[in-house]
């Protein structure tokens, strides 16, 4: 099993940032940090899919002089998939952005836990 | 009545959403206020006893709690994805069950598509869909942006300096700065020019409309931010962008809807492919292309702009 | 199993992407993981240089190094955080 990991090292360094990712989504308080962690899940998924695309010693999919061989390129079809990923989390990372900045003009935290408390704390009250 | 408020909105003069969008009316109060207000609420919270309760035991216990299941499932799901890892097949090596469809990509792309780049082939025209649902995933979140971040009518008619000057604060106007502007006078125009390099060789080369538009994007943004936003605003004001948004995911899904109503497989037979190498080769992937650029483009200069002189 | 000069560089910037996800988790200061999250995008845009996605990489430069960080940026400095985060610091943990 050992062996099989070394061997597949990039996809376990792909699985490792997730790992960190998650890790980021659980541990951390401030909604700041949790973002950037949901932004490392994404670049980790994204590594794996492309590695599971990469085959060593060939191009990439650009057809050049008319070659037309399947054994002459990598697989084309991760990159498409990894493209379009890349976008979405932009405008994902945007979205929670504008929430963040409406939760502080609330409660002028970012800890997550002190929110959680004002938030029971003030409802409760009215 | 109706008609006429629907129109009077259609032109811009009258905001339907200005009474029901919850406006914040602390955002005028200065720093030290805020965090005075912060401190009250904590205060307030440690005092009543309940909260105190909540604080000491009950928290505590949840966090212990939360700590303990996730650090377990984290474990978890690391040893068991690592498992999975393990037996994947080897890395860098041709995986016969995968290359299937992609010998069918490589073998007839270029005849079918007329682009060289495989990917643009497959993701603007084999799965042109795909890409259609994510140009409108970029529009809705500029206008989820858009619905948190908007400027009450208030400060809208305010300059940005006067929006910091409200607030107290000594305002940095980075574009008084005479290294920042001339840097920009001579990049402004190069990663414009290279961003429309990418866009319009994206059957060729690397790039294609989201490469290219982000980098568009990119170059807007320097440009607003070196010469300020009263310049930007001539060029890129908010009206164009979304005149150029709604024109350009209107021509695409107008021309990938077509297939609805024909039954027919693409518009193949009435544009033509063109050599493959050109400029003006691929068909509608070069149309589509700079549609997706300039939707890219106008929603990272939109996002930009919102969140500089948002509320 | 023997590694050409490609695989080694690879391997170098992958371990550079774990110490660089791993000092945005342990760092204090909100811009300083700001600014190392910039990093992290921009060794990954070399990455898929050599993973033969030149496509990817042109995004990834353009929209994770330089996008996301100014939208993170601009946060910061609307919420003023950066203060936030020293007072949070003592009683949050």
């Amino acid at each position: 099993m050992v062996a099989n990991l070394l061997a597949n090292y990039e996809e376990a360094f792909a699985i490792v940032l997730f790992g960190i990712g998650f890790t980021m989504l659980l541990f951390q308080r401030n909604l700041f940090k949790k973002l950037i962690g949901l932004n490392i899940m994404d670049t980790g998924t994204f590594l794996f899919l492309a590695s599971m695309g990469y085959i060593r010693g060939r191009k990439a999919p650009i057809v050049v002089d008319g070659v037309t061989d399947p054994k002459a390129y990598i697989n084309p079809v991760p990159a498409g998939l990894v493209l379009t990923g890349i976008v979405v989390s932009v405008s994902v990372t945007a979205i929670m952005l504008a929430l963040t900045v409406r939760l502080y003009r609330r409660y002028h935290t970012l800890q997550l836990d002190e929110i959680y408390e004002m938030s029971k704390h003030l409802t409760e009250d009215r | 009545m109706n008609k006429s408020r629907f129109l009077s909105w259609l032109y811009g003069e009258t905001d339907v959403m200005e009474d029901i969008l919850e406006l914040d009316e602390t955002s005028d109060e200065s720093r030290e206020q805020l965090k005075r207000e912060k401190r009250r609420l904590r205060r307030e919270l440690l005092r009543s006893g309940r909260a105190k309760k909540v604080i000491g035991a009950e928290t505590k216990g949840f966090y212990a709690l939360y700590h303990v299941v996730a650090v377990v499932s984290c474990i978890m799901l690391i040893g068991v994805l690592l498992f999975a890892v393990a037996n994947l097949p080897r890395y860098g090596e041709e995986n016969p069950e995968t290359t299937e469809m992609v010998a069918r990509y490589v073998e007839k792309g270029v005849e079918e598509t007329g682009a060289d780049n495989i990917v643009a082939g497959m993701i603007l025209d084999y799965r042109a869909f795909d890409t259609l649902g994510e140009s409108h995933v970029l529009f809705t979140a500029l206008i989820c942006v858009t619905i948190l971040l908007r400027l009450d009518r208030k400060n809208m008619r305010k300059t940005y300096e006067d929006y910091y000057a409200i607030r107290g604060e000594r305002f940095h106007d980075i574009s008084r700065e005479a290294i920042m502007r001339n840097v920009a006078a001579v990049l402004v125009p190069c990663i414009f020019v290279f961003g429309i390099y990418v866009l319009l060789n994206g059957q060729n080369g690397p790039g294609g409309g989201f490469s290219g538009g982000a980098v568009m994007g990119a170059a807007m943004i320097i440009f607003s931010a070196a010469f300020g936003f009263d310049k930007a605003d001539r060029v890129f004001s908010k009206r164009l962008g979304a005149w150029v948004t709604f024109a350009a995911l209107s021509f695409y899904s107008a021309a990938k809807g077509y297939v609805f109503f024909t039954g027919a497989n693409h518009l193949e037979n009435h544009i033509p492919k063109g050599t493959p190498g050109a400029i003006l080769s691929g068909g509608l992937i070069l149309p589509l292309d700079i549609a997706v650029g300039m939707v890219v483009a106008f929603t990272m200069y939109g996002f930009y702009n919102l969140f500089m002189r948002g509320k | 199993m023997v590694l050409t000069l490609t695989e080694i560089l690879k391997i170098l910037l992958l371990v550079l992407l774990v110490v660089c996800a791993v000092s945005v988790n342990l760092t204090k200061s909100l811009l300083q993981a700001v600014i190392i999250f910039l990093s992290y995008s921009s060794v990954m845009c070399i990455l898929w240089v050599l993973m033969e996605s030149p496509d990817l990489a042109i995004t990834e430069a353009a929209v994770g190094a330089g996008i996301s960080g100014t939208l993170f940026l601009l946060t910061l400095r609307r919420l003023r955080a950066v203060d936030d985060i020293e007072e949070g610091g003592e009683d949050g943990k």
